[in-house]
């Protein structure tokens, strides 16, 4: 990404009126589509800073007459709402744990190692992405039942790492091959063993890529609501528990449940913004 | 070293293996199993001619392949047009990159409901209308008695959320198309119109192609976003799973929806590598 951005801007070429209008409409472009993005997150943030006896206010006015905390704060004590979030934070945190233990040593041999079958097995990772998710989920439910761990955070957290851990394989070999080999090898030669020269070169140059691929886990599993309304019940994460309430809660409850799931989702992409080309250009390939 | 160390790499791949043969291939064939068990265990093809007969099955068939043919070149479109605005380099280009990547970490439940505080009646869509003057009442967009409104409302609210996925596989195809390719267009005085078609284009089938495959296999997988902002308005396929899984607890007619899910999304594929060759298989 880095590379390409160092490319030379294209020449511009005969910068007469026709290539300003050009420019002008590209720019008109870029806005009606921000616009698109940005309006919707706008408009659930004033409606859920709407206090509840407004919600149904008719016309809504696009600035806030009144901007209360009321309809969130009537969300978040709402019975079960604070359990299931705090459910669905430990799941996404067991799950970025396992499937960066699990992937990342995966990672870095397909990335360090030539060897028979790593092509094979690169291809398996890929392939995996072609099987549609929801189909996992039906089946462990009933293999959940017989190692009685249904209804339970460790069911959860490991399916979604069945979901991530492909990612994580593809995303952290990427990184690791953006660490040149060369100073693992000079550290080596230094005296480090293979795994000093790991943990006390690599592993730092790598951390800002792993805590990405790190972070884009977790709003995987945050973000699951399929598989945890299949295999909860009792104990459901947040997404599930809003889900199975939906039907029966007022349109103000939704409202706030909709914001509060959406904010994590905004930091999360801000701080992995410089990754997001280098995560997804290259899993691609 | 390396003849030492030749254990290594298959050491640092076996949790992986392991825990994906556990987690994804072990339930994979559980999921085929279940779908075609019999009455009496063996196989047999019970519980998919209850999918087939199920009051249901042909609405949640007709609607996601419906959802799947709308939302699919509308998310392309779109997310053609932002990756050229991307790729045009304006002031901030960080930033715009950045908005519209916004969406990839949205959850389909939340977009879905971000969506029904525009659709409901006394939403957002109705206010600015009636501001506007278009109208003087509130109109019902939601309603089951007009599936396609629903349908195009849950269209919109997937082409919102699920366009950047799309965006980004494309940006990073445009930036591997080298530079000179489209100053030579430019110096043989080619507009804009003719550098996309002719050289811009065909050097992104294979971003193409894996973005078409990859949005295809989530579009039928379509789930939250019905739920949220249609309720029990429209019935898709995921729905049907869930419902037979959970509601009805019948997880062998769930596995048949499940499977089926999977079955259209592999036709789906194949049709995508078939019509849409990359270079080197238009050669071979």
């Amino acid at each position: 990404m880095t590379a390409a951005r160092r490319q030379v801007p294209m020449p511009r070429r005969g910068a007469g009126a026709g290539r300003l209008v050009e420019r002008a409409l590209i720019y008109v472009a870029a806005t009606l589509l921000a616009l698109f993005i940005l309006v919707p997150i706008y408009l659930i943030a004033v409606s859920a800073f709407t206090p509840r006896e407004r919600a149904f206010d008719f016309p809504r006015s696009v600035i806030p007459s009144e901007v209360s905390t009321d309809t969130v704060l009537f969300f978040l004590n709402a019975s079960g709402v604070v359990d299931a979030f705090w459910r669905s934070v430990i799941v996404a945190v067991i799950t970025l744990v396992l499937a960066l233990s699990i992937g990342a040593p995966a990672g870095y041999a397909i990335a360090r190692y030539v060897f028979r079958g790593r092509s094979s097995y690169r291809l398996m990772v890929l392939s995996t992405r072609a099987f549609p998710i929801v189909i996992l989920a039906i089946p462990l439910a009933v293999t959940y039942r017989v190692w009685g761990i249904d209804d339970t955070v460790i069911g959860v957290a490991l399916m979604h790492t069945a979901l991530a851990l492909p990612f994580t394989v593809l995303i952290t070999s990427s990184v690791f091959i953006s660490v040149p080999r060369e100073l693992e090898e000079a550290a080596q030669t230094l005296g480090c063993n293979p795994l000093q020269a790991f943990l006390r070169v690599s592993l730092p140059l790598a951390l800002p890529g792993l805590a990405a691929a790190a972070i884009f886990t977790w709003v995987l599993s945050w973000n699951d609501v399929f598989a945890a309304v299949i295999l909860t019940l009792r104990n459901p994460t947040l997404p599930a528990k809003i889900l199975t309430a939906l039907t029966q809660s007022p349109i103000y409850f939704q409202f706030a449940a909709g914001f509060v799931m959406l904010v994590p989702s905004l930091v999360v992409i801000f701080f992995i913004r410089r990754y997001l080309l280098g995560l997804w250009g290259r899993v691609v390939k | 070293m390396t003849a030492r160390l030749g254990w290594a790499p298959y050491a640092l791949l076996l949790p992986s293996l392991a825990f994906l043969v556990v987690f994804f291939a072990t339930p994979m064939v559980q999921a085929f199993a279940l779908a075609f068990e019999g009455p009496t265990g063996g196989f047999g093809l019970t519980h998919v001619e209850r999918m087939l007969r199920d009051a249901s099955f042909r609405s949640a068939l007709l609607t996601t392949l419906a959802l799947v043919v709308l939302v699919i070149p509308i998310q392309f479109a779109l997310a053609m047009a932002m990756a050229l605005v991307i790729n045009a380099r304006l002031k901030g280009e960080g930033l715009w990159l950045y908005v519209y990547a916004l969406p990839l970490g949205i959850s389909e439940l939340a977009a879905g409901i971000v969506w029904v505080s525009i659709f409901t009646q006394s939403g957002w869509l109705n206010s600015i209308l009636m501001g506007l003057g278009i109208t003087d009442r509130q109109i019902v967009w939601q309603s089951a008695e007009t599936p396609w409104l629903l349908i195009g409302a849950v269209v919109i609210a997937e082409a919102w959320r699920a366009t950047s996925i799309i965006m980004i596989i494309l940006v990073a195809g445009l930036q591997s198309i080298p530079r000179e390719f489209l100053e030579a267009a430019d110096v043989y005085g080619a507009t804009t119109w003719q550098k996309i078609r002719r050289v811009v284009l065909p050097m992104l089938r294979p971003s193409l192609q894996v973005a078409l495959i990859l949005r295809t296999i989530l579009a039928f997988q379509v789930f939250a976003t019905v739920v949220a902002i249609a309720g029990t308005g429209l019935d898709v396929l995921a729905e049907e799973a869930q419902r037979w899984a959970t509601d009805i607890d019948n997880d062998n007619v769930a596995a048949a929806y499940a499977g089926l899910i999977l079955l259209l999304s592999m036709v789906g594929t194949v049709l995508f590598l078939v019509l849409l060759p990359t270079r080197e298989e238009h050669q071979a």
